[in-house]
């Protein structure tokens, strides 16, 4: 952590675009003291906050080279990302990060990715996916999980088509539910999972609900891929985002500092207990 | 490492060290007599302590009641730690302004604590300090109220003469003697104190009181009070280190017995020296134009705590208890290298239905049949 976590400042919309109906994208550029530059790292968050009502946990999804902004995808789910929703260009949040420790991508380097996600599960991997593809010959093959329960939950259609276009990228969809009009296929985003080969150049960076995540490491396990291989970004509830409330506490873990994003091999013994 | 003052302080001469504490400019606050229990407040000098009194602690009940003794400090500790001194139970962390142009203007609301001095704290409650530090002290921005309002801390610690029937720091090997993390300590007798230094500005105070030195018999009188302080404990826990010992058995049948008794009140949690969740909310102005952000002291009992869309991921009495008592006896060795329990008790004393975990612990560390 390079900022103060513990005083907000202040950044301006940009642009707001809506990705489904209760999902919508913020491009928000920083105010106030900008020799201070915000950088970040893949899977990293941000606390961002309306005045007056208070902040959430947003990560990031866009690319860090871009320096001149940053975007949060956001889905509404309370008073807060509520009134996110109604807010446009020129209205300001605060923003206090970024926070977490963020994807191995340095580490992964040259590897072949596959990325597993379910519903907006997706947003941390997202700043993934901009990542390799704008570094496209640092990285090997990329393949891109994603299941969604119901096909209109689906957003990003048009990126995803787009990625599969890209040479060594292949983009996987898949809907719980199915449906008319429904090109991908049909069931959890496990069975996607046979579409890929695991070898020993093979990574894998998963997010959504932590059944979904376990039921994946089970199946990437199976197929011989090494613990130490795959990543999960988990959620919990934050609100310092520093390492002092005490919320986001899982086993001996404070999330927002030591995660959200954990080698699996080091959280398995905390993952699939309820209640924890 | 300082060098140890030593001197005797009788006990006509007490009010010269509340007196040489104002000199130096601090806010002094010693134990006092309020609703029903004993809790640091502002004095002037000794006779607002809890003279002639002694407490009565046992699970779920705290009294106290006239006592023949003519100490000040022959009571164990009341409900209240350092931690509201240094952990403010509701402070505002910044206010946010919105200028007429719509810009957002954030302001830090870092408190200017007056110095502050502290006579009669326990073992205990220094260890419970200590771990306080490693927690909000640490990293490159620690907690910007708590740091201020340690910075200019003088302790006066007391040996404990009298724990209570709820106390076990023998066990968890905190007190009852104060070992460190204090300028001065004070051994109490009838006759007096005696008084060691802990500290460079500890040393100064006692060159200033310039006291005589302790006579043998007083020192060895000492001895004695805190070997039968030792043996009066009878609570004690089953190992000072739990690590993965509960964090293992997560699903242990005995967590659902606590839970049956268990309100989740949070009692426990508030009165817990080393519990250090917060959670955050906004105040905003009726006029629309500013807000305060301000936090407050939380607990791992409510719902909110793990509130995470679309419900709290403890949902259950069982998964919290669980997550408060692993989380002190376990995941603090990992988080801070020691467990998160000082032995103080206060958590049994102040539990509404009376539950003394140091009696579940065998239970939860065996079989799940009892064998």
């Amino acid at each position: 952590m390079d900022t103060d976590p513990h005083i907000p400042r202040a950044a301006i919309i940009r642009d707001r675009i809506q990705e489904a109906p209760t999902v919508f994208t913020l491009r928000l550029e920083p105010e106030g003291d900008t020799s201070v530059p915000f950088r970040f790292t893949p899977g990293q968050f941000n606390m961002v906050g309306v005045m007056g009502l208070g902040e959430v946990p947003l990560s990031i999804v866009s690319d860090p080279s871009d320096l001149d902004f940053f975007d949060h995808t956001v889905r509404i789910v309370g008073r807060v990302t509520g009134a996110m929703a109604r807010m446009g260009p020129g209205d300001r949040v605060s923003i206090r990060g970024p926070f977490g420790n963020g994807w191995p991508m340095d580490a992964t380097r040259g590897r072949d990715i596959v990325l597993v996600s379910g519903g907006l599960g997706c947003a941390p991997l997202v700043s993934v996916v901009n990542y390799v593809v704008r570094r496209r010959e640092d990285f090997g093959a990329l393949t891109v999980l994603h299941g969604v329960k119901n096909p209109r939950d689906l957003f990003w259609k048009e990126r995803f088509s787009r990625l599969n276009g890209i040479g060594g990228t292949r983009v996987f969809l898949t809907s719980d539910t199915g449906g008319s009009g429904w090109e991908g296929a049909v069931g959890p985003v496990t069975n996607l999972i046979e579409n890929i080969s695991v070898t020993k150049k093979t990574t894998a960076k998963i997010c959504g609900p932590e059944p979904m995540m376990i039921a994946t490491v089970r199946k990437l396990l199976d197929q011989g891929l090494a613990e130490e291989d795959l990543w999960v970004s988990l959620e919990r509830n934050m609100q310092c985002a520093a390492g002092f409330c005490g919320h986001c506490q899982l086993g001996e873990m404070f999330v927002c500092k030591s995660g959200p994003v954990f080698r699996y091999s080091e959280i398995k013994n905390r993952l699939g207990i309820r209640g924890l | 490492m300082t060098e140890e003052s030593r001197g005797f302080l009788e006990r006509g001469r007490f009010r010269e060290l509340f007196d040489r504490l104002v000199l130096r400019g601090y806010q002094t606050m010693a134990p006092v007599v309020r609703d029903g229990t004993i809790l640091y407040e502002e004095v002037s000098g000794p006779e607002d302590l809890p003279r002639g009194l002694r407490d009565l602690q046992s699970p779920g009940s705290y009294r106290l009641e006239a006592a023949e003794s003519g100490r000040f400090f022959a009571w164990a500790n009341g409900p209240q730690a350092l931690k509201p001194l240094l952990f403010a139970p509701r402070e505002i962390l910044w206010e946010t302004r919105r200028e007429s142009d719509g810009a957002l203007s954030f302001s830090s609301s870092t408190p200017s604590p007056r110095p502050l001095a502290v006579i009669g704290i326990r073992a205990c409650d220094l260890s419970a300090l200590a771990l306080s530090d490693r927690h909000f002290g640490k990293g490159p921005f620690p907690d910007p109220g708590y740091a201020l309002r340690r910075r200019d801390l003088f302790l006066v610690a007391v040996d404990c003469s009298h724990p209570a029937n709820t106390c076990f720091c023998v066990s968890t090997g905190d007190g009852p003697e104060a070992q460190s993390g204090f300028d001065l300590a004070l051994g109490e007798l009838d006759s007096g104190f005696l008084v060691r230094s802990g500290s460079e500005k500890g040393r100064e105070l006692l060159r200033e009181l310039s006291l005589p030195p302790p006579e043998p018999s007083m020192e060895e009188a000492l001895k004695r009070q805190a070997d039968q302080a030792r043996s009066s404990q009878t609570r004690r826990l089953p190992s000072r280190n739990l690590r993965n010992a509960l964090a293992s058995r997560p699903d242990h049948p005995h967590w659902n017995n606590l839970a049956a008794r268990c309100l989740s009140c949070g009692n426990c949690t508030s009165v817990c020296p080393t519990c250090f969740c917060f959670s955050e909310r906004e105040e905003p102005a009726l006029d629309g134009h500013s807000s305060l952000h301000l936090r407050e002291w939380d607990s791992c009992f409510t719902a909110g705590h793990s509130y995470i869309h679309p419900g709290p991921l403890r949902g259950e009495t069982r998964f919290r208890y669980r997550q408060w008592l692993t989380h002190k006896l376990d995941y603090w060795h990992d988080q801070y290298g020691r467990s998160g329990c000082v032995g103080c008790g206060r958590c049994l004393s102040w539990c509404p239905v009376g539950i003394d975990f140091t009696e579940d612990l065998p239970l939860l560390l065996g079989e799940p049949d009892g064998h």
